[in-house]
C-alpha cells in the first residue's frame, strides 16, 4: 500500500518518463491531447492522399487511373477516415490539451480510461484500413453505409469494418464521458458554468451529443451484423424489415454527429475572435444558449437526409421546418462574432485569418444547408455534388480551417515556441484559395446534375471539374506546408511569453509557455 | 470539493493493455464470423486469446484501483468523478437500447403496415402487387414474402391470455427480476446501517435470482428454436424478439457478474463501509438499469 503512496508524491516532482513508454502508458492529460493531435494528423493526411486520388480520377470524364470499385472504396474510406478520425480526434485532442487547463484542473478526471481512449484508435483504424488488402476489398458502400449496400452487397470486409466502428464508438463514449465528468467536477473554485470559457462550454455540448448518438450508431452496425451472419431481417422488406430503417437510425446518429463536428469549431473561433479584436466577446450568454438550442435541435431533424426516400408528407414538413429552425441560434452565433469584431482593434495573425474565412465560409457552408433543407429544392439536388460541395463547406474550411485555427493559436503554449508568422500566412492563403477553388465549383456542377459518388461523368461537366481537382491539388499538397510549419515550430523559434496574444484571456494563458507537465495540481484563485 | 490535490495516477500498463485487448477481440470476433462455414479456421483463438487478456487487464486494473481507494488515495472530488462517470455511462447504455426499441417501435407502427399495402406509403406497395396476401398484424409470424427466404415460426412469445398466464415464462421472469431489484436495495439498506450480515444475505439472493433469471431466459429460448420455431431468421419479429431480449440478458449477466464480484469482496475481503461503498452503488444502478429495461421489454415486447 505505502508503494502507492511514495509513487504519486514522488509523481508530483518529476515531469514525463523518458523513452517511448512516456507515450505508451502516459496518463498525462497533454501528452494525451498530443497523442490525439498526432494522430488525426497522420489521418487527415492518409484520408486526404486518398482524396487526391478521388480528384485525380474526376480530373478528366472517362476513366483514367482507378478501377470503379477501387473508387468507391477510396470514397468510402475517405469520409470515414476524415470523420472518426480526423476531425473527432483532432477536437478530442484539443480539448485533452486545453479543458484541465481553462478550468482550472490539475488533469482530465480519470486519467487512465483517457489513455485507453486514445489507445483504442490506432487499432480501430488499423482495422480498418487492413480492409483495403482484404479479398474482396475495403468497405465500398460510401460512409453512410446504407443498407442493403452495406448488407446483401457488401464485401466480406465489412465485418471488420463494423467491428472497427464499434471500438471507434467506445473509445468516443469513453472519451466524452471523461469530458463531461471533468467538466462538471473539476473546475477551479468560482468558475461557475456561467463564467466557463466558450470552448469548455461547447465541448460540454458536444460531449453530451456523443454520449447520446454513438451507442446509437452502435445498435445500427450491430442489426448490419445480425443480418449479414445471422439471418435477422431489420433491413430486410421480404421479412418484415425497412431499409429505410436502417436510415433512420444511421441519421438519428449521424445529425448530431455533424454537430459533434462543428461546435467546438464554435468554441475556438469564439475565443481567437475575441483575443484578435482585442475586445470583450459579444453576447456569451446567448452564444451558450445558441450552441444548446443547437444540441437539442440535432436530435429532431435527421430526416432532411431523406427526403427523397419516400417519407409520408407530415414527416416531410416537420423535417423541413425543423431544420430551418437551426438557422436562427446558428445566425445568433455568426451576428455575434461579427458584433465582437464590430470597432475592435484587429490584427490579422494567422489564427485569426483562419477564424475569420471559418466565420464567411462556414456560413456560405449553412446557407447551402437552407437551400438543400427545402424539400422540393431537395428533390432536384439530392446526392449531386452540390450536397458534397455543402458538406465540405462546413466541414473544411468550417471545422478543418478551426482546427488549424486552433494549432496555430494555441502552439506557443503547447511547445513554449512563436510558429513562423509569414509561412503561416503562406499556408492560410494556400488553403484558403485551395478550398474555394475546390468547392465552389462543385456547387455549379452539382446544380446542373452532377450525381455523387461516381468515378465518370458527363462531358458537360468536365471543365468545372478539372477546376475543382487543380483547386484540391493546391490545398493538399499546401498542409505539407503546415506539417513543415509545425515541425518547425516543436524544434525551435521565438520564444513565446506565457500570455503569447496581447489580447489573450484565460487561465491557460496565465501559466508559463511551454505549459508545464502538471499544471493547477492546487486549484488557482479565480476573481 | 476539497481543496486538496487531486490524485492523478502515474503512468499505467492497464490502458495499451486494454486496447490490445479489445484489438484481438474484434480482430478474432470479425475473422471468426467471416469464417462460420469453414471448420479448418483457427480464428476463433484470437477471439478467445481476446477474452482472457481483457479479463486479466479488467481484473488488475480494478485491483489496482480498489488498492488505490485502500490506501487512501481518493479525495471526494474523484469519488465524485467515478459517480458521473457511472451515470453516463449507464445513458450511453440506456441510448443503446434506445436505438432496438426505436427500431421496434418503427417496424411495428409504420413499416409492417405499409409492406401491407395499408396508409400512405403502403398505397405504392399495394398498387405494384409487391407482396400479395401479405397481413399487417404483430407478431409478424408470416412474413412479406410468405417464408421464401424465412423460416417461418409457428408461434409468437407474446400474451398467451389469462388462464395461460401462469406457465407463462416472462411473467415468471418479471417477478424475478423486479424482486431481485428489491433485494439489492435491501442489501444496500443492510450495508448503511452497518449490517454486514443483511447485506451479504440480500445480497446473494439477488445474485441467485440472477441466475434464476438467466437459467429461465435461457429455457425460454430453448422453446422458442425448439418448440415454437421461432428464431434469429424468422423475419422481423424474431429479430427484434432475439436481439431485445438477447441484449437485456446479455446485461443482466453483466449486472450479476458486477454484484457476484461485489459480494466476493464483501465476503471475502471484507471490503465497503456503510459510507464508502460506491462500487457496490455502481453495480446497483446498473442492476437497476437492466430492471427497468426489461419493464420495457415486457411491457413493449411481449404484453403490447
Amino acid at each position: 500500500m505505502s508503494a502507492v503512496i511514495e509513487n504519486h508524491h514522488e509523481d508530483h516532482h518529476h515531469g514525463p518518463a523518458k523513452g517511448i513508454t512516456r507515450w505508451l502508458y502516459t496518463t498525462n492529460h497533454k501528452d494525451i491531447g498530443t497523442l490525439y493531435l498526432w494522430f488525426s494528423f497522420a489521418m487527415f493526411l492518409i484520408g486526404g492522399a486518398m482524396a487526391m486520388v478521388i480528384r485525380a480520377e474526376l480530373f478528366q470524364p472517362g476513366m483514367q487511373i482507378v478501377e470503379p470499385e477501387f473508387y468507391n472504396q477510396m470514397i468510402t474510406l475517405h469520409g470515414l477516415i476524415m470523420i472518426f478520425g480526423g476531425v473527432m480526434p483532432a477536437f478530442v485532442g484539443l480539448a485533452n490539451w486545453l479543458v484541465p487547463m481553462m478550468i482550472g484542473a490539475p488533469d482530465m478526471a480519470l486519467p487512465r480510461m483517457n489513455n485507453l481512449s486514445f489507445w483504442i484508435l490506432p487499432f480501430a483504424f488499423f482495422i480498418l484500413l487492413s480492409s483495403l488488402f482484404m479479398e474482396g476489398g475495403a468497405p465500398n458502400f460510401g460512409w453512410t453505409f446504407y443498407a442493403p449496400l452495406s448488407t446483401t452487397y457488401a464485401p466480406p470486409s465489412v465485418t471488420f469494418f463494423i467491428f472497427s466502428v464499434h471500438i471507434m464508438g467506445a473509445s468516443s463514449i469513453m472519451g466524452a464521458i471523461n469530458v463531461v465528468v471533468t467538466i462538471m467536477n473539476m473546475r477551479a473554485p468560482g468558475v461557475g458554468l456561467m463564467k466557463m470559457p466558450l470552448f469548455v462550454w461547447s465541448w460540454l455540448i458536444t460531449a453530451y451529443l456523443l454520449i447520446a448518438v454513438m451507442p446509437v450508431l452502435a445498435g445500427a452496425v450491430t442489426m448490419m451484423l445480425m443480418d449479414i451472419h445471422f439471418g435477422t431481417s431489420f433491413f430486410n422488406a421480404a421479412g418484415g424489415g425497412d431499409p429505410v430503417l436502417f436510415q433512420h437510425i444511421f441519421w438519428f446518429f449521424g445529425h448530431p454527429e455533424v454537430y459533434i463536428m462543428i461546435l467546438p469549431a464554435f468554441g475556438i473561433v469564439s475565443h481567437i475572435i475575441e483575443t484578435f479584436s482585442r475586445k470583450q466577446l459579444f453576447g456569451y450568454s446567448s452564444m451558450v444558449w445558441a450552441m444548446l438550442s443547437i444540441a437539442i435541435l440535432s436530435f429532431v431533424v435527421w430526416a432532411h437526409h431523406m427526403f427523397t426516400v419516400g417519407l409520408p408528407l407530415a414527416a416531410e414538413i416537420f423535417f423541413m421546418w425543423a431544420t430551418m429552425l437551426i438557422a436562427v441560434p446558428t445566425g445568433v452565433k455568426v451576428f455575434n462574432w461579427v458584433a465582437t469584431m464590430f470597432r475592435g482593434s484587429i490584427t490579422f495573425e494567422t489564427p485569426m485569418l483562419f477564424a475569420l474565412a471559418f466565420v464567411v465560409l462556414f456560413t456560405i457552408g449553412g446557407l447551402s444547408g437552407l437551400m438543400l433543407a427545402i424539400v422540393p429544392a431537395d428533390f432536384q439536388y439530392h446526392d449531386t455534388y452540390f450536397v458534397v460541395a455543402h458538406f465540405h463547406y462546413v466541414l473544411v474550411p468550417g471545422a478543418i480551417f478551426s482546427i488549424m485555427a486552433a494549432v496555430y493559436y494555441w502552439i506557443p503554449k503547447w511547445t513554449g515556441n512563436m510558429y513562423d508568422e509569414r509561412l503561416g500566412k503562406l499556408h492560410f492563403w494556400l488553403s484558403f484559395t485551395g478550398v474555394n477553388v475546390t468547392f465552389f465549383p462543385q456547387h455549379f456542377i452539382g446544380l446542373a446534375g452532377m450525381p455523387r459518388r461516381y468515378p465518370d461523368y458527363a462531358l458537360q461537366f468536365a471543365d468545372w471539374n478539372m477546376v475543382s481537382s487543380v483547386g484540391a491539388f493546391l490545398f493538399g499538397f499546401s498542409q505539407l506546408l503546415f506539417l513543415f510549419i509545425v515541425l518547425k515550430t516543436v524544434m525551435g523559434g521565438k520564444k513565446a511569453t506565457a500570455q503569447v496574444w496581447e489580447g489573450a484571456k484565460g487561465l491557460e494563458w496565465s501559466v508559463a509557455s511551454p505549459a508545464p507537465y502538471h499544471t493547477f495540481s492546487t486549484p488557482p484563485k479565480i476573481d | 470539493m476539497s481543496g486538496g490535490s487531486y490524485y492523478v495516477p502515474d503512468q499505467s500498463r492497464f490502458p495499451i493493455f486494454m486496447a490490445f485487448s479489445l484489438f484481438l477481440l474484434v480482430m478474432g470476433a470479425s475473422s471468426t464470423i467471416n469464417n462460420l462455414d469453414d471448420p479448418s479456421s483457427n480464428a476463433v483463438y484470437i477471439l478467445y486469446a481476446g477474452f482472457g487478456c481483457l479479463f486479466l487487464t479488467l481484473f488488475f486494473w480494478f485491483r489496482q484501483v480498489i488498492k488505490e481507494h485502500l490506501a487512501g488515495l481518493d479525495s471526494n472530488q474523484l469519488k465524485q468523478s467515478y459517480v458521473y462517470g457511472m451515470a453516463w455511462f449507464i445513458f450511453s447504455e440506456v441510448m443503446f437500447f434506445a436505438a432496438f426499441f426505436g427500431a421496434l417501435f418503427y417496424v411495428r407502427t409504420l413499416s409492417v403496415p405499409w409492406l401491407a399495402g395499408e396508409g400512405e406509403k403502403g398505397i405504392g406497395i399495394a398498387a405494384i402487387e409487391l407482396w400479395q396476401g401479405f397481413e399487417s398484424t404483430w407478431p409478424v409470424i408470416v412474413t412479406p414474402d410468405q417464408g421464401d427466404g424465412y423460416v417461418l415460426a409457428e408461434k409468437s412469445m407474446a400474451w398467451p391470455g389469462w388462464d395461460h398466464a401462469l406457465k407463462w415464462l416472462p411473467l415468471w421472469n418479471t417477478i424475478v427480476l423486479l424482486s431481485s431489484s428489491v433485494t439489492v436495495h435491501f442489501a444496500h439498506l443492510g450495508l448503511k446501517n452497518g449490517d454486514r450480515k443483511k447485506f451479504n444475505r440480500f445480497l446473494g439472493i439477488t445474485v441467485t435470482l440472477a441466475l434464476i433469471f438467466v437459467g429461465l431466459q435461457a429455457a425460454e429460448y430453448y422453446e422458442a428454436y425448439a418448440h415454437y420455431g421461432l428464431t434469429l431468421n424468422s423475419g422481423i419479429y424474431g429479430s427484434t424478439f432475439f436481439m431485445l431480449t438477447g441484449f437485456h440478458g446479455f446485461h443482466v449477466m453483466m449486472g450479476g457478474i458486477m454484484l457476484a464480484i461485489m459480494l466476493a469482496r464483501s465476503v471475502f475481503a471484507g471490503h465497503f463501509e456503510d459510507h464508502d461503498h460506491f462500487g457496490f452503488e455502481a453495480a446497483s444502478w446498473y442492476w437497476h438499469f437492466v430492471d427497468v429495461v426489461w419493464v420495457m421489454l415486457f411491457l413493449f415486447v411481449y404484453i403490447l
